[in-house]
């Protein structure tokens, strides 16, 4: 009735030849998602924001940037965000202005934006809307940036409050919002509006509000004119707005003939032939990578966080011809937000989970999750021989009538202590890694020469390789040898928590579920004690967590067309390190966590029983 | 022995504390899973301020404890989370004392059976012998104390670890053969969630089983007994509502406790069946389904009691199970209780069928539960069907589970009366089908 169980032999070739062929299929398919007929184009599923014809009618774009300039003046002058003078500028143009300070210590100093200690003030101005009780709002931000940037998202957003102001059907309230330091000073204000405070800031509490927020924008603008228009969506952790805040995007850019791009890619018709395909399928990496950092990639990453959907819009100023002037721009940001000031519930409609190959393209979870499903099921499969191994493995229990799966009293026989030994050991190093580098970066500092930054950054590196001695060290603490009997349990336990671990994390961040499936999964499949010691160590380590973060510095560059030098690509790692530390002390953003507390663990158990005695 | 329990008994309890001091004891009390309307701590705190106050408790609908545990936090408010450690600290010691009864009781009879040979000769491997039965008491006190549910229902302070408390109080009495003890924790059980109610049927079948009074209609002692112990059963129920009555002088409790748990009108999520069920139905058909799916937690008590009636321990154990499943409330605190019978089944362990993939799928579930809650409530991208078709899925393989263990059981029965190699007529060989 129940087959007996195939020859070891035959069976590892076949689990062997299934998992390769998973692997094969499950990357196949993801690169296939870039291909367009796979692909759905993008429709606005609200109705609230389709069917209405607005005019857009915004006249004042010579004078946004005249105003952008006597802003650059003042901030010259003040050498820093001009309050003052904003305070005045946006009271004459009939809002209520308010201000919010802020102070934030950083852990160590960010040597990339060079800041440590952050003191700053937002500007913010409500436009109370005339046709509504007010319990709604939408939200204008524009950075106030160090240097020459963004003056004329200033003056844009100064222009359109006066031009909004002189308008009557608004139906939400519009905050216009003048944010310092970009993110810190978005943190702060956002945790002021909300009343919350997740990650320790000292902040003074908002004066003035305005309703829920219903949506918001992010307006990045540094030249006069401009040749195309960039959307910005990966939010904080990975999260995306909903979907008909890029189709509105891209439905008025069309409308008024703008260039539109998303990751800085122009999209192409020609899918057909091998170069508009590698262009599309780019484009979806580039996605992909932006949101498996889980860093917010633009001003608009925060608002994500407490439901609001969001996105940042950059001007690009490149060397074609096509210009588009900031009239034009204004143009556009006012029928956007005229849609939106329709809108009758939160954006919900369309997809929250999707991957975007071209700005018009999109695949929804149920297209990609199948390409994580197949590595997935690798780990399922092999926890299953496992099982079924462990089961058949002593000898004097065949017997046909207890059914074929028979365990001697399963995990608990090879000793609990052999198992949970690696187990607590793997997790304390990952603790030890999460909280030693900001901790001991004093210490680094007297007795080594190098800054704080650095010190952080290489105490982290030293950590991790540090925890590639641990199976030694494991086997200290152990009297006993260790038995057959005893890695496959653990190499089960590890499989299963893999699987989970990747599960919870696709469902949240797909990316970076996908980018950890493809680099773990095949050495969490192969690993056993018996496989050359050598070849197989250096494989782990090549695809350990921290080289792939390696890896994606790399393909990231390179996708990006700045392709750098293995020197100045070390640098670039270091520093991505750096800021993974810096945004989850600063925003909560989960992935150094992630990484350290679970991943690396889990990495270390299969470390572990690579080295199995 | 004491040792061991001594030992993980200080573990428990040392977790227990280190996590009351650490940021996740704010967390955790507000998890849906942890604690349900019924029994969250942070209604028993607003239930003692009215109470303070001289209002009634029950007024504002917040507050759906019994009018006994309010007097009895009332006095130990101070000593809270003393009270709960203790009270998980006990019931792991009363289930560890009754398993080990339960389990000399078991050993006993199966001497009884060899030296009568009564077993077939192939069912020698199934006799269970003293090495792996000595354990097993220190295996269900671990399962139940280090269980993370357990712990976290706990450090939750959820009033549900008291409940567990009496019930295995109840069992252990049982399992003693005090029948007026027995009978006396029942009747607290019940009145704290109506559910045990169910388990009056197998600590009588037990409670006559000790006494040698085979379960048959004609027989008066029968009938002696079993009105003996139903009496002191409603008498104790009976005082206890009447002593909450004198209390509070109201009746306000009956609807605002057994009303609550037996009309479902608060639809928060948790991980039983209920919620989603309730928040999608037309208005006119919830009375019909509530009767339905209440119903359902009573009514497998009379084929189980009929099919397991000379196994009273392992029907308190179905029953338990089938409640936590079932309740319109559930916790993890709940699911705990029954998990922590799961190593006195050990020697079922050979026929259970599907035990990995129910363990896989209890597991994966336990760990997306928080993360799909984190995708409906704070990133709006999901929404409750995604929340609901994972505790469809965690309630599946529980009932898998249940019914493996049952499965197994009534397998292992079988054997030890057929012989372990079932022939067909024809000779071939047979398996065995749970109809």
């Amino acid at each position: 009735y129940y087959p007996p169980l195939r020859p070891v032999r035959s069976r590892w070739l076949a689990l062997a030849s299934y998992s390769v062929m998973c692997y094969l299929a499950g990357v196949a398919w993801f690169m296939g998602l870039a291909f367009e007929p796979f692909t759905l184009r993008t429709y606005m599923s609200e109705n609230a924001m389709g069917s209405t014809m607005v005019e857009e009618r915004f006249p004042a774009g010579e004078r946004a940037l005249a105003t952008g300039r006597e802003f650059a003046a003042h901030k010259k002058k003040v050498g820093g965000m001009p309050v003052d003078w904003l305070v005045k500028t946006m009271q004459s143009r009939g809002l209520e202005v308010f201000t919010q300070s802020f102070t934030r210590k950083l852990p160590f100093p960010d040597e990339n934006k060079e800041r440590y200690m952050v003191r700053g003030t937002n500007v913010y101005g409500i436009l109370r809307a005339p046709r509504a009780p007010r319990t709604e709002a939408l939200v204008l931000s524009a950075p106030c940036s160090e240097g020459n940037n963004n003056n004329q998202a200033v003056g844009l957003l100064l222009g359109l409050a006066q031009y909004f102001r002189s308008q009557i059907h608004w139906a939400k309230d519009i905050i216009f919002l003048v944010n310092e330091h970009d993110l810190i000073g978005m943190q702060a204000w956002l945790e002021g509006y909300h009343h919350t405070n997740t990650t320790g800031g000292d902040w003074s509490p908002l004066q003035g509000r305005g309703g829920s927020i219903q949506a918001a924008l992010s307006l990045e603008l540094s030249s006069d004119v401009i040749t195309s228009l960039d959307l910005v969506l990966e939010g904080l952790n990975g999260q995306l707005p909903n979907l008909d805040l890029a189709n509105l995007f891209y439905a008025f850019c069309q409308k008024i003939g703008v260039l539109c791009t998303i990751q800085g890619k122009l999209q192409r018709n020609d899918w057909d032939t091998t170069s508009g395909y590698s262009h599309a399928a780019q484009t979806m990496m580039l996605m992909v990578l932006k949101q498996a950092s889980g860093r917010p990639w633009g001003d608009h990453g925060l608002f994500l966080r407490y439901h609001i959907e969001a996105a940042s819009i950059r001007g690009i100023n490149s060397f074609r011809q096509y210009k588009t002037d900031t009239t034009t721009i204004g143009r556009l940001l006012e029928g956007m937000y005229r849609k939106l000031n329709n809108l009758l519930e939160r954006l919900h409609q369309s997809y929250f989970f999707y991957l975007m190959p071209s700005l018009s393209r999109f695949v929804s979870i149920g297209y990609y999750m199948p390409a994580f499903g197949l590595l997935a099921v690798i780990l399922l499969l092999r926890a299953l021989d496992l099982w079924v191994q462990l089961g058949a493995s002593p000898p004097g229990t065949e017997d046909g009538v207890a059914g074929g799966v028979q365990v001697s009293y399963g995990p608990s026989s090879p000793g609990v202590l052999s198992i949970l030994t690696p187990v607590v050991i793997s997790h304390m190093t990952g603790v030890a890694l999460y909280t030693l580098p900001i901790l001991s970066q004093e210490m680094a500092v007297q007795h080594f020469p190098v800054s704080e930054t650095e010190a952080v950054v290489l105490t982290a590196i030293a950590i991790y390789t540090a925890g590639l001695a641990l199976p030694h060290n494991t086997h200290r603490l152990l009297q006993g040898e260790g038995t057959e009997e005893g890695w496959r349990v653990l190499k089960l336990v590890a499989l299963l928590y893999l699987a989970v671990l990747l599960g919870c994390t696709a469902l949240i961040n797909f990316s970076l579920g996908f980018i950890l499936a493809l680099s773990l999964v095949p050495i969490a499949a192969f690993i056993t004690p018996h496989t050359p010691k050598a070849l197989s160590a250096a494989i782990m380590v090549l695809l350990s967590p921290g080289c792939t973060l390696l890896y994606c510095v790399f393909v990231f560059q390179e996708l990006q067309e700045t392709p750098v030098s293995l020197q100045d690509g070390w640098m670039l790692f270091l520093s991505v390190i750096s800021q993974g530390i810096l945004d989850h002390a600063l925003y909560g953003s989960l992935v150094y966590p992630l990484l350290a507390l679970l991943i690396y663990p889990c990495w270390l158990l299969l470390w572990n029983i690579l080295f199995w005695k | 022995m004491a040792a061991p329990l001594t030992l993980l008994l200080i573990v428990a309890v040392t977790i227990r504390a280190v996590l009351f001091r650490s940021s996740l004891a704010e967390l955790i009390p507000e998890r849906v899973e942890v604690v349900s309307p019924l029994n969250a701590w942070k209604r028993v705190v607003e239930g003692l301020a009215l109470l303070d106050l001289g209002v009634s408790p029950y007024a504002g609908d917040v507050f759906h404890e019994t009018p006994l545990i309010i007097y009895f936090f009332h006095f130990v408010i101070d000593y809270a989370e003393i009270v709960f450690m203790m009270a998980d600290a006990l019931t792991a010691v009363a289930l560890y004392l009754a398993v080990k009864d339960y389990n000399k009781t078991v050993f006993r009879k199966q001497k009884y059976a060899l030296e009568a040979e009564r077993y077939p000769l192939d069912c020698l491997e199934l006799i269970r012998t003293p090495k792996e039965m000595y354990y097993i008491p220190l295996k269900v006190a671990m399962f139940y104390l280090l269980n993370p549910f357990t712990i976290l229902s706990c450090v939750a302070k959820s009033t549900c670890g008291l409940n567990n408390a009496v019930i295995a109080l109840f069992i252990l009495c049982t399992v003693k053969g005090s029948s007026l003890m027995s009978a006396i924790f029942l009747a607290l059980a019940t009145y704290q969630s109506i559910y045990p109610l169910t388990l009056f049927a197998p600590a009588l079948l037990y409670l006559l089983q000790r006494l040698y009074i085979p379960v048959n209609w004609q027989r008066s002692s029968f009938w002696l007994f079993t009105t003996q112990y139903t009496f002191m059963y409603l008498g104790s129920l009976c005082v206890m509502v009447c002593l909450s009555f004198f209390l509070l002088s109201s009746w306000d409790f009956l609807s605002s406790v057994y009303g609550f748990i037996l009309s479902v009108p608060d639809l928060t999520p948790n991980i039983g069946l209920f919620w989603y069920f309730f928040a999608e139905m037309f208005e006119h058909f919830r009375l019909f389904f509530i009767c339905v799916f209440q119903i359902n937690v009573f009514f497998y008590t009379i084929p189980l009691s009929i099919k397991l009636k000379e196994h009273p321990i392992f029907l308190i154990f179905m029953q338990i199970a089938i409640i936590s499943i079932f309740k319109s409330y559930p916790t993890v605190g709940d699911i705990a209780l029954y998990m922590a019978f799961l190593p006195a089944w050990n020697h079922l362990y050979r026929f259970l069928r599907n035990i990995f993939l129910v363990s896989v799928v209890l597991l994966a579930c336990s760990a997306l539960f928080p993360v799909l809650w984190h995708l409906w409530i704070y990133a709006g991208s999901a929404n409750s069907n995604f929340y609901y078709a994972i505790t469809l899925l965690f309630n599946v393989a529980q009932i898998l589970l249940v019914s493996d263990y049952f499965y197994a059981y009534l397998r292992r029965e079988h054997h030890l009366t057929h012989g372990l190699y079932l022939k067909r007529k024809d000779g071939s060989e047979a398996t065995l089908v749970l109809k």
